[in-house]
């Protein structure tokens, strides 16, 4: 079996700031991998260079396509990174408006991905849109309605369901819950869980939230100021952190 | 019986014939000359050779007198008209240092090297209707000092920029030419400024206003603003060196933004152009206004504001593509109206069937249930 | 200052000078050798508005020769007053034969429709374009819509006719819709309404379109293969009406839809007189 990301040596910087430095790194099919630290830790900048969304200033992303074969995510043509971005990827963005179309509706957005690659029988598509939006959870009579009438959460199971309508292979999330209720919280997490599950994703997901990496992730990457200070599977970090800085983070969450 | 309309034909000459009537007006005052326009409507002219693309004082009169004072009229024929003309080639830059001055001001500094010339401006009256224009008067002409030729004025900028305070000039010009080819984007600067400099001046004036109202701040201050003559100056191929051709007016106007700058790199004061024919200040600042708010993504500040949306500005900014496109609205739609005509009413009837049948369904089940 | 009697003299031939018409050439070569897109081009400004047709009137210019017969109409129309006053402009620069036969003309300049008479090999249509962007009304912004071309990324094209559907039970655009050029590129076919556009389904004659104030032409050469946009189980649709033409008795045309009274009656005619007046 292959690994389906293998990131070496990735270093990204800001002017004099120094976002990521040396991160590397396999993820294996089927596994999820978390990304935890405080905010300017790093973690979105490095998830955004292996999504291809920023170009690092050294080290490389392989990724073991199903279109390409193995490519290098930065050596791809930009015509075919955004294919893979539209079929092989996912990416659920912490603000849901910035992963969907807010002047269309449920339907349209979930049946994008599918009408990018040729899909032209309406009712199918329909179809095919409405089984997700109750996959994701959300009343089947809401799929003519824009998300701007959906709630926070609903748009938040919206985006994840035009994400997946796809069946990616790789999932990137970056805070899929943050902003959110706390019990709406826990029902997304619930959902994502099962989805992960079902549909053997490989995901990477970035959050400053230790519950959701407990619940979501099954190795943990520790990052402080660019670098990854420990990595592990999720519960041994959790439970026996070595490194200061994850002490100091796992202390830091507050007893329920 | 219905008879297709017809007649077009004359309909279209009866109305150039009125049209001229119009300009013409009541045959008993007397008829404009271009002189009278260029003279003591010169603001106008200076508008039209300015967003007309076209220095030529007489052609801009006739034109504002074919449109009947309507400039923005005026400003396409003198671009139709330019579209003819044959072109030798570039000039060489204008050197506005050298410029013979008849106004120079500057708000960064109480006083200046060469002084405040206050010269011939709007600013220092009061806006009260002078009656005493409404009849012809003998006026005599104002007196005036010696004009030195020779005296240049150094630029506020020159002097700011010595000591490292403010940002040097962009340096490189441009072969890319509007008039000649499509706009492509993303517009380096001095494409831009083409664009601001014949764009219209009632546009530059809100977009500079709004950043002033914080739309896109940049902390403004009019460095120098100078208006006179300076000489264009051409290389013949067959002279091999640069003879002057003429002597134009323009409006000058260097504005001093918002610094950049960084822990690391010194602040500097940032700058923003704006150039326009004859006397026109408004139109100047206004350009410079917009042009700083356009440098926003080449200083690292947020693109937040239209004024700094390079893609918004520059292809709204020609008012003789905008009044052609605004206006086209006049003419026939009917064809593209029937379609849209034929297609609401199939779904207006499809929505009222829908409604009829539910309403019978829910009468048919009142009917089940009694 | 020219004197005022150098008019007529002070103009080259079909009024814009050679390297203009070179340079405007040059754009259709390469439209019609990439079938609907669009090419960048150097407009100029016309004596007459942007909006009034100086896309078509440039594309007009640059190709029409003494020898050639110009027909020229607005809404199907020889005689309203916009294809009136084209018409004439070229009478009067390029020294040419007019007609308001569709057969006899060499070069067809229209404004919102396709003639009824089927074009044969040989003749050139040229159309009047307002917005050459099929996409600009989904997305504004020409950085983004050049890159969506280019990478045949048209998957916002079809959200947007599957919004219509999910709105309306059916795709509600009815002019300027969208259609697929030679498998590759989406194209507005210009205002024509959707009732013309089989009629560019490898149609024998060859198609320019000019946007003056966009400053784009793009082409479809003779028998080029355009399919309007659709969805397998919602299939393309033309306009239909009831009611014949009126003076003529046509059931096959775009009919106009004229208001003879106060109350409201109204009488349909066909939008292409010189159709209607042939058959009568």
């Amino acid at each position: 079996m292959k690994p389906i990301l293998s990131v070496r040596g990735l270093t990204k910087s800001f002017g004099r700031r120094v976002a990521c430095r040396d991160v590397a790194f396999e993820l294996w099919p089927g596994e999820v991998l978390g990304i935890v630290g405080e905010s300017g830790s790093g973690k979105t900048t490095l998830l955004n260079c292996l999504a291809g969304r920023l170009t690092p200033d050294a080290g490389s992303v392989d990724y073991d396509s199903a279109a390409y074969g193995p490519i290098d995510v930065h050596g791809l043509s930009e015509a075919r990174r955004r294919f893979l971005s539209r079929t092989e990827w996912g990416f659920v963005n912490q603000d849901a408006r910035d992963g969907l179309r807010m002047g269309v509706s449920a339907g349209a957005n979930i049946g994008e991905r599918l009408m990018a690659v040729g899909a032209r029988h309406y009712g199918e598509i329909r179809h095919t849109a409405s089984e997700w939006l109750g996959r994701v959870e959300i009343e089947q009579d809401r799929l003519d309605d824009r998300p701007t009438t959906y709630s926070g959460g609903m748009r938040q199971r919206l985006q994840i369901a035009r994400n997946l309508v796809s069946n990616p292979r790789l999932v990137f999330m970056d805070e899929p819950t943050g902003g959110l209720d706390v019990s709406v919280q826990a029902r997304i997490l619930d959902l994502l869980r099962s989805l992960v599950q079902t549909l053997h994703l490989s995901a990477v997901l970035v959050t400053h939230d230790l519950g959701v990496a407990r619940l979501l992730t099954h190795r943990l990457m520790v990052m402080q100021g660019g670098r990854v200070v420990e990595d592990g599977l999720t519960d041994q970090v959790l439970d026996d952190p070595q490194h200061a800085y994850t002490q100091m983070l796992v202390a830091s969450i507050l007893p329920v | 019986m219905y008879v297709a309309v017809k007649g077009g034909e004359t309909a279209i000459a009866h109305s150039l014939e009125l049209l001229a009537d119009k300009r013409r007006g009541e045959r008993s005052v007397p008829e404009l000359s271009l002189e009278q326009i260029d003279q003591q409507l010169s603001l106008a002219v200076d508008r039209v050779m300015t967003e007309g693309s076209c220095y030529d004082r007489s052609l801009a009169a006739l034109a504002i007198k074919q449109a009947r004072g309507d400039l923005i009229e005026a400003i396409f024929l003198l671009r139709a008209y330019r579209t003819t003309l044959p072109r030798f080639g570039n000039s060489l830059p204008i050197d506005t240092s050298t410029m013979v001055v008849e106004r120079r001001i500057s708000a960064t500094f109480k006083d200046i090297p060469g002084g405040q010339v206050l010269g011939p401006t709007f600013d220092y009256t009061h806006r009260l209707l002078d009656f005493s224009l409404a009849a012809a008067s003998e006026r005599p002409p104002a007196p005036t000092g010696e004009v030195d030729d020779m005296q240049a004025l150094p630029r506020v900028g020159d002097i700011l920029e010595r000591g490292g305070l403010l940002e040097p000039p962009p340096q490189g010009g441009t072969s890319e030419d509007l008039t000649r080819q499509p706009l492509t984007l993303p517009a380096a600067r001095p494409l831009r400024l083409q664009n601001l400099a014949r764009g219209d001046e009632g546009f530059l004036l809100a977009l500079g206003y709004s950043t002033q109202r914080g739309y896109g701040n940049n902390h403004p201050f009019v460095g120098e603003i100078r208006y006179g003559h300076v000489a264009v100056s051409f290389v013949p191929e067959e002279l091999g060196f640069a003879i002057e051709i003429a002597d134009i007016e323009i409006t000058e106007c260097d504005m001093v933004n918002q610094f950049a700058g960084s822990h690391d790199v010194p602040p500097q004061f940032t700058r923003g152009y704006g150039l326009a024919f004859g006397h026109a200040e408004r139109k100047a600042i206004a350009m410079a206004l917009v042009d700083r708010a356009l440098r926003a993504q080449e200083l690292s500040e947020t693109v937040s504001s239209p004024a700094q949306d390079e893609e918004f500005v520059l292809a709204h900014s020609d008012n003789v593509e905008a009044s052609g496109f605004v206006q086209h609205l006049k003419l026939p739609h009917y064809v593209d109206f029937q379609s849209e005509l034929v297609t609401v009413r199939a779904l207006r009837e499809e929505v009222e069937e829908r409604n009829r049948r539910a309403a019978e369904g829910g009468a048919a089940l009142d009917q089940a249930a009694e | 200052m020219p004197d005022s009697n150098s008019q007529a003299g002070a103009y080259n031939y079909a009024y814009l000078d050679e390297q203009t018409k070179r340079m405007i050439r040059r754009a259709i070569l390469k439209a019609v050798a990439v079938p609907g897109y669009q090419v960048p081009f150097g407009g100029r400004e016309m004596p007459l508005p942007y909006g009034w047709g100086t896309g078509g009137i440039q594309v007009t210019a640059a190709i029409i020769g003494r020898d050639d017969t110009l027909k020229v109409i607005d809404q199907g129309a020889d005689d309203t007053t916009n294809a009136v006053s084209i018409r004439h402009f070229f009478a009067k620069v390029a020294d040419v034969a007019t007609t308001t036969s569709t057969e006899q003309a060499t070069i067809i300049q229209t404004r919102h429709r396709v003639p009824e008479t089927p074009l044969r090999e040989g003749q050139i249509i040229v159309f009047q374009v307002p917005i050459p962007e099929p996409l600009r009304m989904l997305e504004p912004r020409e950085t983004e819509t050049r890159t969506l071309h280019a990478l045949a990324e048209y998957g916002v094209m079809q959200v947007s006719l599957y919004e219509s559907i999910a709105r309306h039970g059916r795709i509600a655009k009815t002019y300027n819709y969208p259609v697929m050029v030679n498998g590759r590129y989406i194209m507005s076919p210009s205002p024509i309404p959707k009732f013309d556009n089989p009629k560019l389904d490898r149609s024998p004659a060859l198609q320019l379109y000019g946007a003056g104030r966009e400053k784009r032409i793009y082409a479809v050469p003779p028998y080029t293969p355009v399919k309007s946009l659709d969805f397998d189980d919602h299939p393309f649709e033309v306009e239909r009406w009831d009611e014949c033409c009126a003076l003529c008795g046509s059931r096959e045309s775009f009919l106009d839809e004229v208001i003879v009274d106060d109350a409201g009656q109204r009488m349909f005619v066909c939008s292409d007189t010189d159709w209607c007046e042939r058959r009568r």
